[in-house]
């Protein structure tokens, strides 16, 4: 059969039972089971009202179990089982997770994970923040905010050849057709190269540092018991980890610092942006930043708009200047919001495959987990390493998992 | 801040410039991208794409007419004519020209050239030229290299061959109905589904509502990673296999969770009132769903469609899981992109058209209905 025409016939199927099903389902409930009439009229209505719910809820129940929560408990009893010689399976405890530490390119995947949890979250959300309080205050704002948002609606694989045209390299005396080599070409060492190749990234690094510096102390302040009222236990502990983490990116921020000065530059050299290793994650990165910075605008342009008039009035009344008005009154209401971005980011980042796949497929040191596991499943055909992976990433998502339904929870109440 | 007397016009000026910089760094990419797949292949690897807006200076391989043309004229052999017209090309004003590819542009236009062996070649700025020879002239004319500004030039050509070309395997037509046919019942069998179970879960009350909610908001970020293999292989024991069956019914339960959880969210926020009238009038559940519920989600419905249209569109890893086979029958624009990546690496000009037929129609829908898409945004993620 003509798949456009399966396709039709699938609405019709699939849409046509539906409605099918809630109304037939629903009139038997009433009409035949639990009639509201004759002697036990109430005790029906009740009955009735009881099941309602679940003839309601029961074909996406179904669905939700078959396809998304079923396979978190098969895939963790595939990652304990290995293929036997033969067919079928045997239990071999956690020899798959033990072999799959071994590997470098696990640990080469894992380890670009945490970079791109760490780079792309804090990118997106601070661009989309400049971009949101940017917008916001010109006429053509709206006009501006949908270009940004626009490469939503791109997908991954297109962002990937968008960007791979901008990183393409030709051999050296050719005319450069890639953006990056061509604007690379323009620097000589001159003045103009110190300028913008490292003093402008040196300043920027330690404007990061600084803000991390600063958000590490604002995060030890409560635990060093300053304001008063010391935090509980385990957010004390959470709010030392962080403030080591941060500690820790002062630290790298302020040896890169340093490294940008004593960078040697190959000048007048066309790069292969996407095989110089390390820094071609970042080459990466950008086309996920790229993406995202729409997503974090618009909901933070959302949150900004939301703030009331009056607490930024009295602040200009008080005498406070923008950075105040900016941190001190507008940051702590939007937090939330920034805390929604971030979360929401760092998932889609858990789970980047399509990017690294189209434009490296995990070469140049390049790989990450989802890559990892989609090489172990469908190319070495290893279907317990492969699970174990999978397994991995279920388990950096879990505690975005918890803090959401945690949220949600504390939300209904 | 803004209403500081004085200091708004120069702040106003700045940020102004700040967001022009910001827009024209986010969308210079696509730009690129868009204005490649209007340029031959020879173009794009001639010069990048940011200066084919603007007419370039280009060295351009003419020849003059050939030897059978000559014509004796005072005892010389020549032949006369302009550079341009034997080519079929329009006339350009040329700046400097030469008759050895070691040195293109040696002589500026209007010089008499003497190239040795009692040939002398005259050029001209606009190309007319007398080329004489002492001698008989064979073979092909003399080959001239003239430098000259050319004025932007972009060709349909490279759309017509990836989309209308039927001979083309690495055609994008029939990804493009694959796409299609992919994305449109994984869009719409969700949302109904989702809808009633929404319904139940904003409207109705009955024992374990709130753990159900919970469940969801937990679902929505469970890596789909963690379910290729196991629904594979579910897929395959109940004999549906690879093929578009499979790829919808992932979409739609991969789809599920953001559908109630979105739909849930607008449902709640509907006026207490109307369904509880509607309850005293003696309507059943069933009918204040379809009468009055599902026509005021439509907002809502929209969101999500949108979402899951883009959703389903874009998506790669699914499409190659649960659909594509080894006949390559059924590929979508992403597999085929990915598959064009790998085999036609440098040439930009398919690659350049093949991405943006696929991501032209998100981009229709996006700014079709960018409404819709803000406000599932703001109703989809978790607070």
């Amino acid at each position: 059969m003509n798949p456009a025409l399966q396709g039709l016939l699938t609405i019709v199927i699939g849409v046509g039972g539906c409605v099918a099903y809630f109304y037939f389902s629903n009139i038997l409930l009433d009409k035949v089971l639990f009639p509201p009439r004759g002697p036990n009229a109430g005790r029906n209505i009740n009955r009735a009202n009881v099941i309602r719910p679940w003839l309601f809820l029961a074909p996406a129940l179904i669905a939700l179990g078959l396809y998304l929560a079923y396979p978190v408990f098969e895939t963790l009893r595939l990652s304990l089982t290995q293929r036997v010689r033969g067919g079928g399976y045997e239990f071999v405890g956690l020899a798959n997770y033990q072999q799959m530490l071994r590997e470098p390119k696990f640990w080469e995947g894992f380890n670009n994970n945490l970079l791109w949890l760490i780079v792309v979250p804090a990118a997106s959300t601070a661009f989309g923040l400049l971009a949101a309080q940017l917008t916001d205050r010109i006429k053509w704002g709206s006009i501006a905010k949908s270009l940004i948002f626009m490469p939503m609606a791109i997908s991954f694989v297109g962002a990937a050849v968008i960007f791979k045209l901008i990183y393409d390299t030709r051999p050296a005396g050719q005319e450069q057709i890639g953006v990056l080599n061509a604007v690379w070409l323009g620097f000589d060492g001159g003045i103009g190269s110190f300028i913008w190749l490292r003093l402008v990234p040196a300043l920027l690094l330690l404007a990061l540092a600084a803000g991390a510096g600063a958000l590490g102390w604002s995060l030890m302040k409560p635990v060093l018991g300053r304001e008063g009222r010391s935090p509980g236990l385990i957010f004390g502990a959470l709010r030392i980890l962080g403030a080591v983490l941060m500690a820790l990116v002062v630290y790298l921020m302020l040896r890169q610092t340093i490294a940008v000065f004593v960078a040697d530059l190959p000048y007048g050299q066309p790069q292969t942006w996407l095989t110089i290793p390390f820094w071609n994650n970042f080459f990466l990165m950008i086309v996920l930043i790229w993406i995202q910075t729409g997503f974090a605008m618009v909901l933070l342009s959302a949150a900004l708009r939301g703030i009331p008039e009056e607490t930024v009035e009295a602040a200009i009344v008080d005498g406070a200047n923008p950075w105040q008005i900016f941190f001190k009154i507008k940051m702590p209401q939007i937090v939330g919001t920034i805390v929604v971005v971030w979360t929401t980011i760092t998932i889609i980042v858990l789970k980047v495959f399509d990017i690294v796949f189209a434009m490296t497929n995990g070469q140049w040191e390049t790989q990450v987990l989802a890559n990892y596991m989609y090489d172990k499943l469908f190319r070495a055909n290893d279907w317990g390493v492969g699970s174990a992976g999978a397994m991995v990433i279920m388990l950096m998502v879990t505690p975005i998992l918890i803090w959401n339904v945690y949220n949600a929870r504390r939300e209904m109440r | 801040m803004d209403n500081i007397a004085g200091k708004k016009s120069a702040l106003t000026w700045a940020v102004n410039i700040a967001v022009v910089a910001l827009v024209a760094l986010w969308v210079f990419p696509t730009l690129g991208l868009l204005v490649s797949s209007f340029r031959t292949g020879d173009q794009i690897a001639s010069s990048g794409w940011w200066r084919s807006m603007l007419p370039t200076e280009q060295n351009l391989t003419l020849r003059t007419a050939g030897g059978d043309e000559a014509e004796l004229v005072d005892g010389l052999y020549t032949v006369s004519g302009n550079l341009f017209a034997h080519e079929g090309r329009e006339p350009l004003n040329i700046s400097a020209f030469g008759t050895s590819s070691r040195d293109v542009g040696a002589y500026i236009p209007g010089e008499t050239v003497d190239m040795g062996d009692g040939e002398i070649i005259t050029v001209g700025e606009t190309g007319d030229y007398v080329y004489t020879s002492v001698e008989e002239m064979s073979g092909r004319g003399q080959r001239v290299f003239v430098t000259a500004k050319v004025a932007p030039e972009f060709t349909l050509e490279n759309y017509d061959s990836m989309l209308f070309n039927p001979n083309n395997i690495e055609g994008m037509s029939k990804a493009f109905f694959n796409t299609l046919t992919v994305s449109i019942p994984a869009t719409i069998i969700p949302i109904l589904v989702a809808a009633f179970a929404a319904y139940a879960l904003a409207w109705m009350d009955f024992p374990g509502r709130a753990l159900l909610i919970a469940a969801i908001v937990g679902l929505l970020v469970v890596p789909l990673q963690l379910a290729l293999i196991p629904l594979l292989k579910f897929h395959n024991e109940i004999g549906i296999g690879k093929g578009y069956l499979g790829v919808w019914l992932a979409h739609t339960g991969f789809g599920l969770p953001l559908a109630i959880y979105i739909l849930r969210n607008y449902m709640v926020g509907l006026p207490r009132d109307i369904i509880e009238n509607a309850k005293v009038d003696g309507a059943t559940d069933f009918q204040i769903f379809t009468k009055i519920i599902l026509p005021l989600s439509f907002p809502a419905l929209a969101s999500f469609a949108i979402f899951q249209f883009l959703w389903t569109w874009n998506d790669l890893l699914v499409a190659i899981v649960f659909l594509i086979d080894a006949s390559g029958e059924t590929t979508v624009m992403t597999k085929q992109i990915i598959e064009l990546l790998g085999t036609r690496g440098g040439n930009w000009e398919i690659l350049a058209t093949a991405a943006f037929v696929s991501i032209a129609v998100p981009l229709v829908v996006f700014f079709a209905m960018q409404k819709y898409l803000v406000r599932g945004l703001l109703a989809g993620s978790v607070k």
